[in-house]
C-alpha cells in the first residue's frame, strides 16, 4: 500500500489554550513554558517506543493549543509514573504529574474508548477508596475486568487460585474503623472536586 | 529504636510474606514497629489520575497521624514511600495546595506542620544497622547464591534517598549476606506497575525485559523491595514460559526475607512458602552451611 500524505492544519481560531492554562496551575506543571523542547524525557521514558506522541510532544502540543489531539492520544494512559522524565528535565518540569493532570482531563471528559481498562481502574479504585478507605487489590482487580474484558476472568483464575492456596487473595476489605472513616470522607468532600 | 510503620494496602493483602518477613528481620533486628492507627490508602498512583487534591488529602491524613505519633514512618512499599514523600514536598513548596489541603484536614480536626520524615525499610536496615554489623549477625550465609538487586522506579525517583545513601550502598546488603552480588544495570528500571493489569501487552513487555536480563547475567534469584514489583515481576513468569517457550523461572523475594534467612531465622516465619516463585530450588543446589554468629 502507498502512503497517503494528509496535511492536517488547524488555524488560530481552532487552537484550545484552556488546557494550557490548566495545566500551568497544576503543581509541576507551572514550567511548560521554559520546555526546551530537548526530548530528554522521550528518550529516557521506557513507555514511549508504544507511545503515539512522546512526552516531548505533548508538552509542545499543549502549549500550543493542540487539546483535542493530546486528549486523544494513548500515550496519556501509557505513563507507568516512573519519574525518569521529571528527574531528568532540565527545565525542572515535572512531566510525571503533566501526565497524571492530561489523564484527569480526559477523564472529566469522558474520552477514552469505552472498556478501556487505564480509567475504569482509576475510578474504581477512588470508589472503593471512598467507601473503605483503603483498597482491596483483588476485588480491584475484580471489578475492572468485570467492567473491560470479562472474558479474562476465565484465563485469570488459575492465578487467583495459586494465590488463595499461598493464603495471598484477600477476600474480605480491609476498612478503616468507622468513625475515622466518617472523618475522611468528609475531608475529600470538603477538598472538592476542581474548581 | 521504634518506628511508625505505614503497611499500605498491599502489605495487608496479597504481600503478607512480606509483612511477615519484615516484622520478624526488624524484631531480630531490635527494631520496633508500630502500626499507625486508622492509617488509609496513600492513593498510588491511580488516584491522582482523578482527583489531584483528594489524593494529595489521603497522603496528609496519613502524615497527620504520624506526626501524633512522633516517630520515623516505615514505608515497605514503594509507591506509598514516595507518594508520602511527594505529599510532604508539595505541601511545602505549592501554598495555595497547602492552604486547601490544610482546611480539609481541619474538618477532621487533624492538623500538619511538616515533621514527618518518611523511610524505607531498607534505608533503616542500612543507616540504623549497618553493612558491617549485619554481616556480622549472619548465621546462614547464602554462599554460592548469584543475587541481582532489582529496587524499582519509586526508591529514588523522583526523590534521593536520605544522608547521601545511594542503590550502590544498598547492594552492598548482598555481598554481606554471603551471597554474590550481580551487577545488573537495570535495577531501577520500570517494573511497569499497574500497566500489567491494564495495557497487559506493554506491562508484560517492561517485566520480560528484566526477568530476560536478569537471566541473562546468571542471577538465581531477583532481589525486591517493593511488594508490587515483586508481584509484577513473579506473576507473569509462567505466561513467558508457556507461550514464548523462554526459561525465565527466577524467585523474586522481598528482601527482608533474604535477610530473615541469612539472620538464621524460620521460614515460616519469612512467608518463604507464600512465593509463587519458591526458592526451593536455590535452597537445594546451595544446602545451608551455618555459622556461629560472631
Ligand atoms: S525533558 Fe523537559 S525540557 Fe526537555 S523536552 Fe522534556 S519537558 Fe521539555
Ligand atoms: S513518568 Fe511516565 S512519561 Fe515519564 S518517563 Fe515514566 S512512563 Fe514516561
Amino acid at each position: 500500500m502507498s502512503p497517503s500524505f494528509q496535511p492536517s492544519v488547524k488555524y488560530q481560531k481552532q487552537l484550545k489554550r484552556d488546557l494550557a492554562a490548566e495545566i500551568l496551575a497544576t503543581p509541576g506543571g507551572e514550567k511548560i513554558y521554559s520546555c526546551l523542547q530537548c526530548g530528554t524525557c522521550g528518550g529516557s521514558c521506557p513507555l514511549s517506543g508504544y507511545m503515539d506522541f512522546t512526552p516531548r510532544q505533548l508538552i509542545g502540543m499543549v502549549r500550543e493549543g493542540f487539546k483535542q489531539e493530546v486528549i486523544e492520544s494513548f500515550s496519556i494512559w501509557l505513563c507507568a509514573s516512573c519519574y525518569e522524565c521529571t528527574v531528568r528535565c532540565p527545565a525542572g518540569i515535572h512531566v510525571t504529574d503533566v501526565m497524571y493532570a492530561l489523564k484527569r482531563v480526559a477523564i472529566r471528559e469522558g474520552i477514552y474508548p469505552r472498556r478501556f481498562p487505564v480509567p475504569v481502574l482509576a475510578k474504581e479504585f477512588m470508589r472503593m477508596l471512598k467507601s473503605t478507605g483503603r483498597t482491596n487489590e483483588f476485588w480491584l482487580a475484580f471489578k475492572m475486568l468485570v467492567k473491560t474484558t470479562p472474558l479474562k476472568l476465565l484465563t485469570m483464575w488459575p492465578l487467583g487460585l495459586q494465590m488463595l492456596r499461598r493464603g495471598r487473595l484477600c477476600l474480605t476489605f480491609n476498612r478503616i474503623p468507622k468513625p475515622a472513616g466518617e472523618s475522611l470522607r468528609q475531608m475529600l468532600e470538603s477538598v472538592g472536586e476542581r474548581q | 529504636m521504634a518506628y511508625t510503620y505505614f503497611p499500605g494496602c498491599c502489605m495487608h493483602g496479597f504481600a503478607r510474606h512480606c509483612q511477615d518477613s519484615l516484622y520478624a528481620v526488624f524484631n531480630a533486628l531490635g527494631l520496633e514497629l508500630r502500626e499507625l492507627k486508622d492509617w488509609n490508602c496513600c492513593g498510588a498512583t491511580s488516584y491522582i489520575a482523578v482527583d489531584e487534591y483528594q489524593a494529595f488529602t489521603l497522603a496528609a491524613r496519613n502524615l497527620a497521624l504520624a506526626e501524633q505519633a512522633g516517630l520515623e514512618v516505615v514505608a515497605p512499599c514503594n509507591a506509598c514511600f514516595m507518594v508520602l514523600k511527594k505529599a510532604q514536598d508539595y505541601l511545602a513548596r505549592y501554598s495555595n495546595l497547602r492552604e486547601r489541603i490544610e482546611a480539609a484536614l481541619a474538618r477532621g480536626g487533624l492538623q500538619y506542620s511538616g515533621t514527618v520524615q518518611v523511610r524505607h525499610p531498607l534505608e533503616i536496615v542500612i543507616e540504623k544497622i549497618g553493612i558491617k554489623a549485619l554481616r556480622e549477625k549472619v548465621k546462614r550465609p547464602l554462599k554460592g547464591w548469584n543475587v541481582a538487586p532489582y529496587y524499582g522506579c519509586l526508591l529514588t525517583r523522583p526523590y534521593t534517598l536520605r544522608n547521601g545513601m545511594t542503590l550502590e550502598a544498598f547492594d552492598q546488603l548482598i555481598p554481606a549476606l554471603g551471597a554474590n552480588l550481580v551487577d545488573f544495570e537495570l535495577k531501577d528500571r520500570c517494573c511497569g506497575g499497574s500497566l500489567t493489569g491494564t495495557i497487559e501487552e506493554v506491562g508484560d513487555r517492561l517485566v520480560y525485559i528484566l526477568l530476560h536480563e536478569a537471566k541473562r547475567h546468571n542471577a538465581d534469584v531477583l532481589v525486591t523491595v517493593c511488594p508490587l514489583c515483586q508481584l509484577n515481576v513473579e506473576t507473569h513468569q509462567k505466561q513467558f514460559i508457556r507461550r514464548d517457550r523462554e526459561d525465565v523461572n527466577i524467585p523474586v523475594p522481598y528482601f527482608t526475607q533474604l535477610i530473615g534467612l541469612a539472620l538464621g531465622i524460620p521460614e515460616k516465619d519469612l512467608g518463604l512458602d507464600r512465593l509463587l516463585v519458591p526458592l526451593d530450588r536455590v535452597l537445594e543446589e546451595h544446602p545451608a552451611e551455618l555459622r556461629a554468629a560472631a
